[in-house]
């Protein structure tokens, strides 16, 4: 199910519902469908009235990229087979609304995993190739378009289209917001794995500049890479993190035990975070305490350690419904690329945030490989950070438009798929390719068919 | 749109003139606003209004609107919601009147009572169709609080503003899950030409802190607002107190 959306009949006779992205912020309403079929993709498109749809899949983008207020909204997750696997070659065909997770139950047993996953596996095939999703490995994968071999994109006449790579079509699409079209299918190619474990090496990092030099110096010998920072230590701790980095576990480093049935997807699941929570509920002390034990909890160094892939990957996916904790109001999260040789500017934005106090629990910092040929897709080379931070904190609109000036002044960029607010003057600056987006946008959709809160706040 | 933060994109003034709507457009305006429609009666005061907000940066409109001309409210804001979304409507407009002299001549009373009450019925109604075919957008109400418990000594406009509020409130519940948001803003003495030469009520205070109270409203996506914030208590005192004992407060 798609999460965040909340139906309720309407005074003036419209059938709508409110829906917002996983930060819980800017509701509005649309018309909620779900087609069963590519028809019924292909009808909603052309009844999608003077408002236009958007696709959603399955909402885990942040801000408002899968909302569309006064229009329709098209809930992707509906059309969700596994068409075909290549169980030799490693590849997958399969509807646009296969979330990852499903991807991951159905090829794990086959010896294949997903080519890139985020911090969740609960996106679809969809949203991966929208929003060009990066994983742990961008620095050897490269983003999810780099492993699709071809999809098929409904478009605003009504007609299917195949799409490839090398194409303007499929580089508009790769990180273009669903605003080239509605991707119906998608061949993806596959990483082979030998098991579902994950082998794991922890390191702590004692600041931000031990842990660049770590990650820089190391981080090519690692398939998987990320880093936890604890934003709330200041001082001589600033920037104190804990590396995870690893690889899919050959077999014969599983014990006996686990080699019987290596490739078990195994997953736990603990109760959902209820619906009603007091604000206030994250606080600078609440957050500051959870960030120290969590940081004196992890190893100074471990190497080897197995993982399963859902602990190692997806460790929020644990507690369903976790975006709720921040209460009414809402969170955002804020994600930015900064190329390399642009430190100092890391070190200024990272050395802000953490005398600002933000209850922010740990962010996440990674390194970023080559790019992808999408326009507006988020991955350069260079230092990415994400962090969420309570919308209701006072003065946090202003706080991250500054950070927003220093992101553009060093060249970089924010994520698109997690922004709520960003001010619009900013985008063509972050995104140079932006005009080539527009334009063929203007060509493909001159009647603006394919339009979303996020298109209509930063005039995409 | 509107941003994670509630803070709208392009904004209506109704009642364009008012000092406790410029003063919360120029708020916006320093965040994320770039549209304003002033929407009142034409004069110089509004186009100077206009000028003012364009020195900001914004690309300033203004339209002719009468609160006391129901007939066209349609016609007039349905132009102003065809050039594009309107994230917020800030329904500023009102008359206090002269208690005295109204309650001698009933036919300035009416116009109270009609521009406070009836005019924003008709505007709040337009308004929030708009906003929920857009599917979008925040209705910011200034009610006050002499609407919470009229009072002998203003219970004209009291008696206005409470209709005015029992409204809002009521849209609001109306609206509730379709995208729009109605927020009622219940400000006390606001120094303002509209309560200039008048004594200051304890807890006065100014059209920048009442635009600050909206912000954070909007950010929060609240229902109802007091500015300053202690009035709500202050209130709920005043509107459990004895009928005879009301009567005796100096106030
Ligand atoms: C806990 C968590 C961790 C995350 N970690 C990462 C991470 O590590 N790396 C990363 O890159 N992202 C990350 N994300 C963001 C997430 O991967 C993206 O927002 C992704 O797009 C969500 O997919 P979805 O199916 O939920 O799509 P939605 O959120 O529903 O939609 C996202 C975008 O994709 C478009 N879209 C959806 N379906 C289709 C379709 N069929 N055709 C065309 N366009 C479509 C939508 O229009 C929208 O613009 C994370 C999110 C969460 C909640
Ligand atoms: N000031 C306070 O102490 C206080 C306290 C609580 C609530 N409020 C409320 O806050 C709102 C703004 O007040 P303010 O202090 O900013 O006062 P203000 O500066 O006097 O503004 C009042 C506005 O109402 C407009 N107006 C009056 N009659 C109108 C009509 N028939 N059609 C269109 N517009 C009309 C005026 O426009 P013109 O220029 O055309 O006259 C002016 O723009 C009012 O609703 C008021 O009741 C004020």
């Amino acid at each position: 199910m798609s999460a965040d959306t909340d139906s309720v009949p309407d005074v003036m006779g419209l059938d709508h519902t409110t829906v917002t992205g996983w930060g819980r912020t800017a509701p509005t309403a649309a018309r909620l469908i779900r087609p069963q079929t590519y028809e019924e993709a292909a009808a909603a498109v052309r009844d999608c009235g003077a408002r236009g749809g958007i696709p959603r899949g399955l909402g885990r983008a942040y801000g408002d990229a899968a909302q569309n207020a006064g229009g329709s909204v098209l809930d992707m997750t509906g059309l969700d087979r596994v068409h075909a696997i290549d169980a030799d070659g490693g590849t997958v065909l399969c509807d646009a609304g296969v979330s990852l997770h499903r991807l991951m139950e159905v090829l794990l047993p086959l010896g294949w995993f997903v080519p890139v996953t985020p911090g969740t596996r609960y996106v679809t095939v969809g949203g991966a190739i929208g929003a060009d999703i990066h994983g742990k490995n961008h620095h050897v994968s490269g983003s999810f378009s780099r492993h699709v071999l071809a999809f098929e994109l409904l478009t605003a006449d009504g007609g299917i289209r195949t799409v490839i790579p090398g194409t303007p079509l499929f580089d508009a699409t790769a990180g273009g917001m669903g605003l080239t079209g509605v991707i119906l299918t998608a061949t993806i190619r596959l990483q082979p794995v030998e098991t579902s474990l994950m082998s794991v090496d922890t390191e702590r990092a004692t600041d931000l500049d031990d842990l660049m030099a770590r990650l820089a110096a190391t981080d090519h010998r690692y398939r998987y890479s990320v880093a936890w920072i604890d934003l709330l230590a200041r001082g001589a701790a600033t920037g104190r993190a804990v590396l995870t980095r690893g690889d899919h576990a050959p077999l014969d480093a599983l014990p006996a035990r686990l080699r019987r049935d290596p490739l078990s997807f195994r997953t736990s699941r603990f109760p959902s975070a209820p619906s009603v929570l007091p604000e206030g509920l994250l606080t600078r002390t609440t957050v500051g305490l959870f960030n120290e034990l969590w940081y004196r909890k992890a190893p100074r160094a471990r190497s080897g350690q197995l993982q399963r892939i859902s602990a190692f990957f997806h460790p929020l996916d644990g507690v369903p419904h976790w975006n709720r904790v921040y209460g009414r109001s809402g969170f955002v999260q804020y994600q930015f690329v900064v190329g390399y040789g642009q430190e100092d500017a890391l070190r200024r934005i990272v050395r802000r945030i953490s005398e600002r106090r933000c209850p922010s629990f740990l962010a996440v910092l990674k390194r970023f490989g080559e790019s992808d040929a999408g326009w507006l897709s988020f991955p350069v080379p260079g230092w990415t950070l994400a962090l969420d931070i309570p919308a209701g904190l006072p003065g946090l609109g202003a706080f991250l438009d500054e950070l927003d000036e220093e992101v553009a002044t060093a060249g970089g960029r924010v994520y698109l798929a997690k922004d709520a607010r960003l001010r619009p003057e900013l985008l063509a600056a972050m995104y140079p390719r932006l005009d080539e987006f527009r334009a063929l946008r203007a060509e493909l959709d001159p009647q603006r068919v394919f339009t979303s809160d996020l298109s209509r706040r930063l005039g995409l | 749109m509107k941003d994670a933060f509630g803070l709208p994109q392009s904004l209506l003034v109704l009642g364009g003139t008012s000092e406790i709507g410029l003063a919360t457009a120029r708020r916006l305006i320093a965040r994320r606003t770039r549209t304003v429609w002033l929407a009142g009666r034409p004069s110089p005061a509004l186009e100077e209004a206009a000028g003012q907000l364009r020195g900001l940066g914004a690309d300033v409109h203004t339209v002719a609107f009468d609160a006391l001309d129901p007939t066209c409210h349609e016609a007039v804001l349905g132009k102003v919601f065809a050039e594009g979304d309107i994230d917020m409507v800030l329904l500023a407009f009102g008359l206090l009147g002269d208690q005295a002299h109204d309650e001698r001549e009933p036919e300035a009373a009416v116009r109270v009572a009609q521009t406070n009450y009836t005019g924003a019925v008709s505007a709040g109604l337009v308004c929030a169709r708009a906003l929920q075919s857009q599917g979008h957008g925040s209705l910011v109400v200034m009610s006050s609080v002499a609407g919470e418990r009229a009072r002998r000594a203003n219970f004209i406009y009291g008696s206005s503003k409470a209709g005015l509020d029992a409204f809002a409130q009521g849209l609001g519940d109306a609206l509730h899950g379709t995208g729009v948001h109605v927020m009622v803003v219940r400000p006390g003495f606001v120094r303002t030409r509209m309560t200039a030469g008048l004594p200051e009520a304890p807890l006065a205070t100014t059209p920048e802190a009442v635009a600050t109270a909206v912000e954070l409203g909007l950010r929060r996506r609240s229902e109802t607002v007091w500015v300053p914030g202690a009035l709500r208590v202050v209130m709920s005192a005043l509107r459990h107190l004895p009928r005879g004992m009301f009567r005796r407060l100096p106030i």
